[in-house]
């Protein structure tokens, strides 16, 4: 007879006894005679036991960071193959822009890529000023290049926070988002709001920075890249960050630039396309500035450029603060520019112009542009064609992230499931400006 | 990471020569910019198929013909003086003015040049919704397609997975970008909540899913049948 001895084990669901205590389970060692006195439990589920499995990652899922559901085809722990599904937070941006005057369409602009919401109001005011033929005033340009750069370094601190928290660093989140906290800070106190900030015009600015802004401004500049180096001392050659991340979802340039990837994906492989340089837009060209590029294309080259953007971003503020000159922050055209209210209340014209420049809104001439900008993910163009009325017969988001995202099936291929999530998070994904 | 790299750096625009470094574009003239040289080289090699070429706000559009788009994209991309190896968009406009035709427009960046092209197909409402895909000169056609096919109903030929990709597979209503697609959707709030409360698409599995897991081997001769002439799982 085998030697019997009784072992308490948890088991993990079943197993308790009535009073809520582990059940005390006899094991048997192996004997010659193969008694068993408990076999193995009955498979309930039998196709599992075939050699792939499939797995429903989201839409639900904190890591996925939005409704993005992934099914992926398993073999032991390696993603054999991945289906990406979207089009949950999907509400007809573009539908609902050819109903909307282009300064009400700045509006919903701040709600697709919800991380770069002044960003985006800079593309689309851009955009649309192309539409009319309208230069902007120096000092526009130079506080939309601070949008701008804020808005890339919020976006860059919640891509670092979150994607720590995937892989399984959280201190360097708590500095990431206190620092985020600070230019909202700064962002509420120019336009007041602080994620859906509207702060743009069509030919200018919704309001000009307040009294006091640029000492905040200053501060923010002097400590932030204090946090930037902590968070690199933190993670930069830390081994588990090394190793969670290294190697993971290559792409080859050749692939990378075939596949339509841009921004700090798409330099992480080793191409040095940055719209600010390649297409310049407010004067990108007059700034001093250096566009990081990777050469292994991985999730640990992805991290390397955006901490590398981060600096670059506060370089660039800081010779934004330095040349920012005095003077009007609206161009001086009627066509898109209200008149002042205090002349709107007491002549005549200006109230019939105001009046309809409210009810009808400007009119473009008939034409189409497309202007693209580099925001914290990519190429984002905004594609407006106008048929000479004041609402867009098209209006066309070029999302950088919906492009990085189809790629997703080709760097998920041989790795393993838990890797998918630290690639998933390198690729910095907003569902919102991928549903639209 | 150690300084030798894997990759080399491609260096945009290494192949503009002396061309001057770009700057902001200023002044930008409404009709009368300067054409990208890419349009005539076009004109030039597809006589036929290029129908017109003008400049809009300073960037250049060039509308082919449909028949041709496929050969013309594929000498755009690997011809040594263009290089457009890069798809910014695929998308489509349809004009509130129902007689003028639906277009197609592909924008085009040729990272090497540092140029900026924007191609469009005119297809009348008359004929078929269908241009060929370039999903096969490039990838990132595949899900601009997709998006493209979903909101339009612009049929791709030669993509290999035209699916819808933002609206759910059984979405029956039609093509939200369409201008006779109305804002709030053709049928009642009463209805639209009904179909959509129907779907839980998270229950089901598309016959492409179905094949990864193996498990669709296993169903019974009739099951399969069923689901290849597209009935869904998971009702």
């Amino acid at each position: 007879m085998a030697d019997t001895r009784t072992l308490e084990v948890e088991l993990s669901t079943t197993g308790l006894d009535a009073q809520g205590r582990p059940q005390r389970v006899p094991l048997v060692t192996g004997g010659d005679t193969g008694d068993f006195s408990v076999s193995p439990p009955p498979s309930l589920e039998p196709e599992l036991t075939a050699d792939h499995m499939l797995i429903n990652l989201g839409p639900q899922h904190p890591a996925t960071h939005g409704v993005l559901r992934l099914v992926l085809e398993l073999e032991g722990e390696t993603v054999v193959r991945c289906i990406p599904h979207i089009g949950y937070l999907h509400c007809g941006f573009e539908k609902i822009g050819e109903y909307r005057q282009y300064n009400q369409i700045i509006t919903w602009t701040d709600r697709e890529d919800y991380l770069n919401s002044i960003g985006n109001n800079v593309a689309f005011a851009l955009g649309a000023e192309r539409l009319w033929g309208i230069d902007i005033t120096e000092r526009c340009t130079v506080l939309r290049v601070i949008a701008c750069e804020l808005s890339r370094i919020i976006s860059h601190l919640v891509w670092l926070g979150t994607t720590c928290i995937d892989i399984g660093a959280f201190t360097p989140f708590l500095w990431a988002f206190q620092e985020r906290e600070n230019v909202y800070n700064l962002l509420e106190g120019w336009v007041g709001a602080r994620l859906t900030t509207s702060a743009t015009r069509v030919g200018g600015m919704a309001a000009d920075i307040p009294a006091g802004w640029l000492d905040g401004l200053r501060n923010f500049i002097r400590t932030f890249p204090n946090t930037v180096d902590e968070i690199d001392r933190m993670l930069t050659k830390n081994a588990i960050w090394v190793g969670r991340t290294v190697g993971l979802g290559i792409m080859t340039p050749e692939e990378a630039i075939n596949w339509g990837l841009s921004g700090p994906m798409l330099r992480a492989s080793g191409v040095d396309y940055d719209v600010r340089k390649d297409f310049p837009y407010l004067d990108y060209e007059t700034y001093d500035f250096d566009v990081p590029v990777g050469t292994n294309g991985d999730v640990y080259d992805r991290y390397l450029v955006r901490m590398e953007e981060l600096r670059q971003s506060v370089r660039i503020l800081q010779q934004a603060f330095d040349r920012l000159p005095d003077g009007p922050i609206n161009v001086d055209d009627p066509r898109v520019i209200l008149p002042p209210k205090s002349k709107a209340t007491s002549e005549m014209e200006s109230m019939i112009h105001h009046f309809k420049h409210v009810m009808e809104g400007p009119r473009p001439p008939v034409g189409e542009s497309y202007v693209a900008v580099e925001s914290p993910k990519g190429e984002k163009g905004y594609y407006m064609v106008s048929d000479g009325t004041s609402k867009p017969v098209r209006w066309r988001i070029r999302p950088p992230s919906f492009v990085n995202l189809s790629a997703i099936p080709k760097m998920v291929e041989g790795h393993l499931l838990s890797d998918v999530i630290a690639i998933n998070a390198s690729i910095d994904i907003v569902m919102g400006e991928i549903d639209r | 990471m150690t300084a030798a790299g894997r990759f080399e750096i491609i260096t945009t625009g290494h192949a503009a020569g002396e061309a001057p470094s770009p700057v902001t574009p200023k002044n930008v003239s409404h009709l009368a910019g300067t054409p990208n040289p890419s349009a005539a080289a076009l004109s030039e090699k597809f006589p036929l198929a290029v129908e017109r070429t003008l400049v809009v706000w300073g960037e250049t559009v060039v509308y082919v013909s449909r028949t041709s788009v496929l050969e013309m994209m594929e000498w755009l991309r690997d011809d040594p003086t263009q290089r457009y190896d890069y798809l910014s968009d695929v998308t489509a406009v349809e004009y509130r003015d129902f007689d003028q035709p639906l277009e197609v427009v592909w924008h085009l960046r040729s990272l090497p040049f540092r140029r900026f092209l924007r191609v469009k197909v005119q297809l009348p409402k008359s004929g078929p919704l269908e241009v060929p895909s370039v999903w096969s000169i490039w990838k990132s056609a595949d899900w601009l397609e997709r998006e493209c096919f979903d909101m339009f109903g612009i049929k791709f030929t030669g993509h290999p997975d035209l699916r819808r990709i933002l609206m759910w597979e059984q979405y029956r209503e039609g093509y939200p970008l369409r201008k006779d697609f109305p804002l709030r959707g053709r049928f009642s709030r009463a209805e639209q909540l009904r179909q959509a409360l129907a779907q839980n698409p998270e229950s089901r599995y598309s016959m492409e899913e179905l094949t990864v897991a193996d498990a669709f081997e296993d169903l019974p001769e009739d099951m399969r049948r069923r689901l290849s002439a597209g009935e869904k799982t998971g009702e």
